[in-house]
């Protein structure tokens, strides 16, 4: 076996063997399908609660327009006063009372009914209060006005835009949230992988400085053959663990859902309800838009786009990371290094999230994708929104240059740091060696 | 014989400071070399040379005829005054992974292991983690790990440091066997009584200069001052004293003796002659003791670094 290969095989197994990567291979999933479990069962416990709400109809206009739903029970109170309802409302503790006071005023009416609770109510239920006692009010004022509401409602058209780009490709509302799911989990993927095993890999330089075994090595090995293999080494062990934690993830989360009965996508499910109470298409509907926009999205180029990416994204930084602990002498020195490091990665999340969902393709988003320190995160959240290839290619290639750049310079740091002991160097320092 | 390493004018480089000064030196093959310096002389520059860790500015080596070239780290061994081991491997598992570095077949690193850890009589720690082993004991396996691929050169900076004095001693049986089995060595270290032993060669290296070379004899041999070390009982210390400074250096004396006689130290010019200076000495009283001052490698190194 050559140099390369020892190396590349030593740095697994360490990685592998050492008790607490073992330990957080298992763990980390567990806890993730663990905390989902939970977040379904509390959602799934707060939408049984029924929430039993008392009205007092004094106009005797909405009588037989109260409806229950599935977390709201209404219950009409006849021949008491307000006062007496409000005190029987608290002795026994139901959610609030309703009180709609009499007067045929429409107008009048629509600013004097009030809703009594012990603390501020529940947005939802206030939401369907307010829906429900709207539309009867809508439809009597109609009436009022001469009109007949039933052909009203008939006249009402129910417009939905259709959304097309240039090329004829259909569009959707939905498109639109799973490219950025689809580029948000590529991106965010790449910096926690960048942040893992960037920071191990650092770990593994700073040991083989301070149990001294470097020089010994370093007799044998070509710096650059080193730094190269413990990168290469580390990396394959992240990604074994990554792929480890998404099949246990998977398990889990059948088991978990077969076992207790919860449904891991009704928490998504319902916060989709929720933002989209318009939606009155079926399950079914939906799956085959989402399948139709999933065959949209320019799925291929994504692929290959993210594997470019992240190779050179992750190599950039991990050499940085090899760069940082070949630098110093032990992991308490490395915070004045860290910032450089963290800065760009954190504000390529940031502008992610923030800039490219509102705009994918205004000027902030196209600069930082084309910075090679926020690229990778930046292009990856992009690229699902379509970017045209030349622009991806360019961002490459500029990654790639800088890439290559970087390694260069921290392969010289990390030739003359890793046997320098004992002292923190500055940044000045820092740039003397690379004259070294 | 010949020369098996020869560093012909090498001068390093870091930035502005320069660490070594063009420096040559030729080791004789199946010597012991004695490479001397105070701390920060360059000596530990010039070893990362010879290991191609660091690349010379100008000069040239020369191993065994050619130009040192990476396929050249099979054949030299290296122990580091830094030196460790990874602490989260087993004994067994690193000491391959090392020998495997430098070259050897994982079949042929396993049996040569055997070999060595049977004759160092450790054998029983092959499956020990690191953690477990005393700091004599690391030593023990880095030793083993040097000298495994049978290295034509071995360089050894501090070996003795870390080791209890029977397993020192075990080492250095150990070196010069090797030496024996034709292996040339470098010996770095501030143990001087070590250079004595071991050396035949040595060379000194002061703020990046060599300031001095060759045989450890040729140097004692230029470093004596014709100076004896006299013991003389005689009636009148003083008179006797007064008299002999009138025609030569006299300085203190410090020898154990059971008698209570005149102690000095005298250095003779080149025209008198040891005899001569018997026959003066015995004229003035009984001559109880009489050695002539031979500097140990201690002298030297402290005269000459002294002295630049």
């Amino acid at each position: 076996m050559n140099h390369l290969s020892l190396i590349i095989v030593r740095e697994f197994l360490t990685k592998v063997r050492n008790k607490s990567f073992i330990v957080m291979t298992f763990l980390s999933p567990l806890i993730f399908v663990g905390i989902v479990a939970l977040v379904a069962y509390l959602s799934s416990v707060n939408n049984s609660t029924v929430r039993t709400i008392y009205v007092l109809d004094e106009s005797d206009i909405f009588i037989g327009e109260f409806n229950n739903s599935t977390n709201l029970k209404y219950q009409l109170l006849f021949d008491t006063t307000l006062d007496n309802a409000k005190e029987k409302t608290e002795t026994d503790e139901v959610y609030g009372l309703l009180h709609i006071p009499n007067t045929t005023n429409l107008d009048e009416l629509s600013k004097r009914i009030t809703f009594y609770s012990p603390d501020t109510p529940s947005l939802t239920a206030m939401n369907n209060m307010t829906d429900m006692l709207e539309k009867k009010l809508n439809a009597l004022k109609l009436q009022e006005a001469g009109m007949d509401p039933e052909i009203i409602d008939k006249l009402q058209l129910k417009l939905d835009i259709n959304q097309q780009t240039y090329k004829g490709q259909e569009t959707s509302k939905m498109g639109a949230g799973l490219k950025l799911i689809f580029g948000g989990l590529a991106g965010y993927l790449l910096f926690m992988f960048i942040i893992i095993y960037g920071n191990m890999i650092m770990r593994s330089v700073i040991e083989e400085k301070t149990s001294r075994v470097i020089e010994v090595i370093i007799s044998s090995v070509k710096p650059r053959i080193l730094l190269l293999g413990k990168i290469l080494g580390t990396t394959l062990a992240g990604i074994s663990q990554f792929i480890a934690w998404v099949l246990l993830i998977f398990i889990l989360m059948t088991v978990a859902s077969s076992l207790f009965g919860i449904d891991t996508t009704s928490t998504m499910a319902s916060t989709q309800q929720t933002l989209d109470t318009n939606n009155t298409e079926g399950i079914q509907d939906m799956y085959t838009i989402i399948m139709m926009e999933i065959m949209n999205l320019p799925i291929l180029n994504l692929i290959i786009m993210f594997i470019l990416f992240f190779i050179g994204g992750y190599l950039l930084y991990a050499s940085m990371y090899a760069m940082i602990g070949a630098a110093v002498d032990s992991e308490t020195d490395t915070q004045q290094f860290m910032m450089p490091i963290v800065m760009p990665l954190v504000l390529g999340i940031y502008v992610g999230f923030f800039t490219v969902i509102d705009n994918p393709h205004g000027s902030v988003s196209q600069i930082f994708s084309y910075i090679p320190f926020t690229s990778p995160i930046v292009m990856l959240m992009r690229i699902p929104f379509g970017v045209p290839l030349w622009q991806q290619l360019i961002s490459v290639a500029i990654l790639f240059a800088t890439f290559i750049l970087v390694v260069w310079v921290a392969a010289k740091i990390y030739r003359v740091g890793i046997l320098m002991y004992g002292k923190k160097p500055s940044y000045k320092e820092l740039i003397k060696w690379l004259k070294y | 014989m010949g020369k098996l390493l020869e560093i012909n004018n090498v001068s390093k480089f870091y930035g502005a400071y320069k660490a070594l000064n063009d420096i040559s030196i030729s080791i004789d093959r199946g010597s012991i070399y004695g490479l001397l310096g105070p701390n920060g002389a360059g000596k530990t520059t010039l070893i990362r040379i010879i290991n191609q860790i660091t690349m010379p500015d100008s000069g040239s080596v020369i191993l065994d005829g050619e130009p040192l070239r990476p396929v050249h780290i099979r054949d030299i061994g290296y122990l580091p005054e830094e030196r460790g081991l990874y602490k989260t491997m087993k004994v067994g598992e690193q000491a391959l992974y090392l020998a495997q570095l430098k070259g050897l077949s994982k079949n042929e690193a396993k049996q040569r292991l055997k070999y060595w850890f049977d004759r160092l009589d450790i054998g029983d720690w092959w499956n020990k983690n690191i953690q477990e082993l005393s700091k004599g004991m690391a030593q023990k396996i880095q030793f083993v790990v040097t000298v495994l691929h049978s290295p034509k050169l071995l360089i050894f900076d501090e070996p003795f440091s870390g080791f209890d004095p029977i397993n020192a001693n075990l080492i250095k049986d150990e070196i010069l066997q090797l030496r024996e089995e034709g292996a040339t060595i470098i010996f770095s270290t501030h143990r001087m009584e070590s250079v004595e032993e071991m050396c035949d060669h040595i060379a000194l290296i002061h703020k990046s200069n060599k300031i001095l070379d060759g045989k450890l004899i040729d140097i004692k041999r230029a470093h004596k001052s014709n100076t004896f070390e006299i013991g003389l009982a005689t009636e009148n210390k003083d008179l006797t004293s007064a008299k002999l400074s009138e025609k030569y250096t006299l300085s203190k004396a410090s020898f154990k003796s059971i008698y209570d006689e005149l102690q000095f130290r005298i250095q003779i010019p080149e025209n008198i002659t040891p005899n001569q200076l018997i026959q003066e000495l015995t004229s003035m009283g009984r001559l109880t003791h009489f050695v002539e001052v031979i500097p140990s490698a201690n002298d030297i190194f402290i005269q000459n670094i002294q002295n630049n």
